[in-house]
Order: structure tokens, then sequence, then C-alpha cells
């Protein structure tokens, strides 16, 4: 029992070291947004049915102003690669792939999909080229209707 | 399989919260347990109900030389052509000369949008579709890209998109090893731009050749135009009801 008490802590210890975690752990990347009201946790568990279910109310049923919609999910999680631009899902760093590589799951999103906001919009989604809250809630404003 | 967060007003979604700051209560059951009331609805607007877009275009006042059309939907819908077979044909410049007088016309030519689309009748997964709102497109999230539709069409209006795509426009999701076709600019429907890039495109050459609108809606200028002025489809004989009429051909 105390080898077990032992191991425990043992392993808690290491799972705190910062050394492990930028080892082991997926390096998700801060969104500039306001976070998700649900917690992360839920988001990381329930992002592909809703990504799912608000895919076929767009294309289906016109609506645009959906829960999940994939045009937000890579503004507010924007990476700023090294050329002052947002990266593109071809990079480790991107969002999705943070947690994807990680899993070793495949999406196919981005065959079709853009991976990161058009260029005319990249000053609203990166704070380095003047993107603030207030420009990133605009620019969700927008894409969303 | 369950979806959470369908019901509108039972839950929130993230942009609620940014659109209305999120009036909202917090209950902490227990430790790392809350419960979270939200007020606010979110608006789930969608197709307008009982329309049925369409375009007429007046072979009469398009010019032989001008492609304004397909550069601007070329340019809102992010395709572009390399001069090959298998270049994406979203909407193109047809001659047409009568054999028996030389009259040569021009038109633009796209997808007609028909009532009973051949390209959803022989689709195997059920990605060609109509909306309710008349607008027939490519689901390309189920597309399996077999090219049936391709070839159902009287009207050679779909492509194959034969390469990989990247730095799509955000309004218009494509890639490889999908079928596409004129989309009517259903994202600018969607917004209530009322019009298509095409049409806008039209209008500021001058040659007003097009008209977009709700052929449901006997207030709008198309439904007035179409009740006034001779106008037909092309091969009606079809009898498939396209969306998009000529006049002057």
């Amino acid at each position: 029992m105390r080898k077990l008490l032992v191991s425990v802590l043992m392993l808690a210890a290491l799972l705190a070291s910062p050394g492990f975690a930028e080892g082991l752990l997926p390096d998700i990347p801060k969104a500039m947004g306001e976070p998700h009201p649900e917690g992360n946790e839920w988001w990381r568990v329930n992002h592909p049915a809703l990504l799912m279910h608000s895919r076929d109310q767009t294309v289906i049923e016109g609506i645009r102003d959906v829960d999940a919609s994939i045009k937000t999910c890579v503004a507010c999680h924007a990476v700023e690669g090294p050329d002052a631009a947002p990266v593109t899902y071809e990079s480790p760093k991107h969002i999705c792939r943070a947690c994807h590589d990680y899993v070793a799951v495949k999406i196919d999103c981005f065959q079709c999909h853009n991976s990161r906001p058009e260029e005319a919009d990249w000053a609203a989604v990166l704070p380095s080229l003047g993107g603030t809250p207030e420009s990133l809630r605009a620019y969700l404003e927008r894409i969303s209707q | 399989m369950i979806i959470p967060t369908t019901e509108k007003g039972a839950e929130i979604s993230r942009r609620d919260l940014l659109k209305k700051g999120g009036a909202m209560a917090t209950v902490t059951l227990a430790p790392g347990v809350t419960l979270m009331a939200f007020g606010g609805q979110a608006s789930a607007d969608g197709l307008k109900k009982g329309a049925r877009w369409g375009l007429l275009i007046d072979a009469g006042k398009c010019p032989e030389d001008c492609s304004a059309c397909v550069t601007a939907c070329s340019n809102e819908h992010g395709w572009k052509n390399n001069g090959l077979d298998t270049d994406p044909q979203w909407i193109r410049k047809v001659t047409l000369r009568e054999k028996a007088t030389g009259r040569e016309n021009s038109l633009p030519v796209m997808c007609q949008h028909c009532d009973e689309p051949p390209c959803v009748d022989v689709c195997p997964t059920g990605a060609s579709m109509k909306r309710a709102d008349g607008i027939v497109l490519v689901n390309r999230h189920i597309c399996i890209g077999c090219r049936y539709c391709m070839m159902a069409c009287p009207f050679k209006a779909r492509s194959f998109v034969a390469e990989e795509v990247t730095d799509q426009r955000t309004t218009t999701p494509r890639g490889n090893g999908t079928v596409e076709a004129c989309n009517m600019c259903v994202h600018k429907i969607d917004r209530g731009d009322g019009t298509t890039a095409c049409v806008e495109a039209c209008q500021a050459t001058g040659n007003n050749a097009m008209i977009f609108g709700d052929l449901n809606d006997p207030e709008s200028d198309i439904a007035k135009a179409v009740s006034t002025y001779a106008s037909m489809e092309l091969r009606a004989d079809l009898g498939l009801g396209l969306g998009v009429r000529y006049q002057n051909v």
C-alpha cells in the first residue's frame, strides 16, 4: 500500500514538473477570444459532434450562425507563425494539430476548408498585427451572418 | 449519436456569449461541478422559406467580348482557370450560332438550378442536393467524387476538383476529390445580400444583362420581368423546371 502511495506521489510530481509537461503533453496554444463558457474540457469532448451537427445546419438549412463553426475555431485560435501570418494546418503548431497529432487522429476538414482566416482578416485575429478581442469579435460577428 | 446543444435557449453557444455579453447565472453544485443558465436565444434564421431563387439572363444585352461574370465568380469563390481540361467550370461564356442565318449569340451558362435536378437523382450518397429554396448544390462533406452528377447534368454545369486546393475563400470551402458547380452564391443569399457575384459584376459593367431574385415573390424584379416579357429555359423539352431563364437567345 505504501509503495503504491509513493509511486502515485512520484507520478504526480512528475506530471506537475514543467519539463515533463513540455515534452510529452500537447502544447495547446492560447486563444485570443473570451473563454468557452462550457469550459475547455467540455469542448475537447464534444467538438466533433457539434461540428458535425453545425455543418449540416449550414449546408442544408442555410443557418450560418451555428454553435460550432470551423471558421470561428480557426479565427479565435489563430496561432502566429514566423512570417507574421496565422499558421496553416501544415504547421504542427496549428490549434487542431496540437491535439490531433498527439492522439494520432487524422482529420480531413482542411482538404476543403481554409485552416486560417483570409489574408484581409489577419489583422483582426493576430495581436501582433493590431488584433484585439474587439476586432476578433467584429470578425466573428461578420462571418456568422 | 447524441448531439449536444441543439435545443436553442437550453444551452448557450459560444457566439451568444460573445454577442450578448453572456447574461448568465452560475450555480456551483459541488467543487468542480457547475450549473450554468444563460439568457438570450440564438437566432435560427436559415434559408428563406417558400423562396425560389432564380436568374434571368438577357442574351441580347450580353456582349461576346465581356466575361465580367466569369471573373467575378472566380474571385468570389476562389477557383482559377489554368487552361487545362480539368479546370473548374462554375460559369462559362457560350457562343451560339444559328446555322440557317449565321446569327451569333453569347451568353453565360452555369448550373440551371433545376426543380427536378438529374444530378440529385443519380447521386449515390445524397451529396448532390436541392435546398428548400431551390438552390442545387453539392454537400462536399458526403461527396465521394464519383462524378455521376457530371454525367447526368444536361448543361455540363458541374466540374471535378482535380487538384489540391489551398487558401480557399472561407465562404466557399472546396477541395480535391469533390464535384462542384455554381451554388448561386449561397453564402451571399444567406447573408441577405440579395444578389450574386455575377449579377453584381454584370450591373457594374452597365450591360445589366442579369437579374437575380425570388421567382416566387410577385413583387421581385425577376418575377415581374418573367411575367411581362418572353423568356425561356434551355432544353425546356427536358421539363426540369429551371431556376435560370434566358431572353433573346
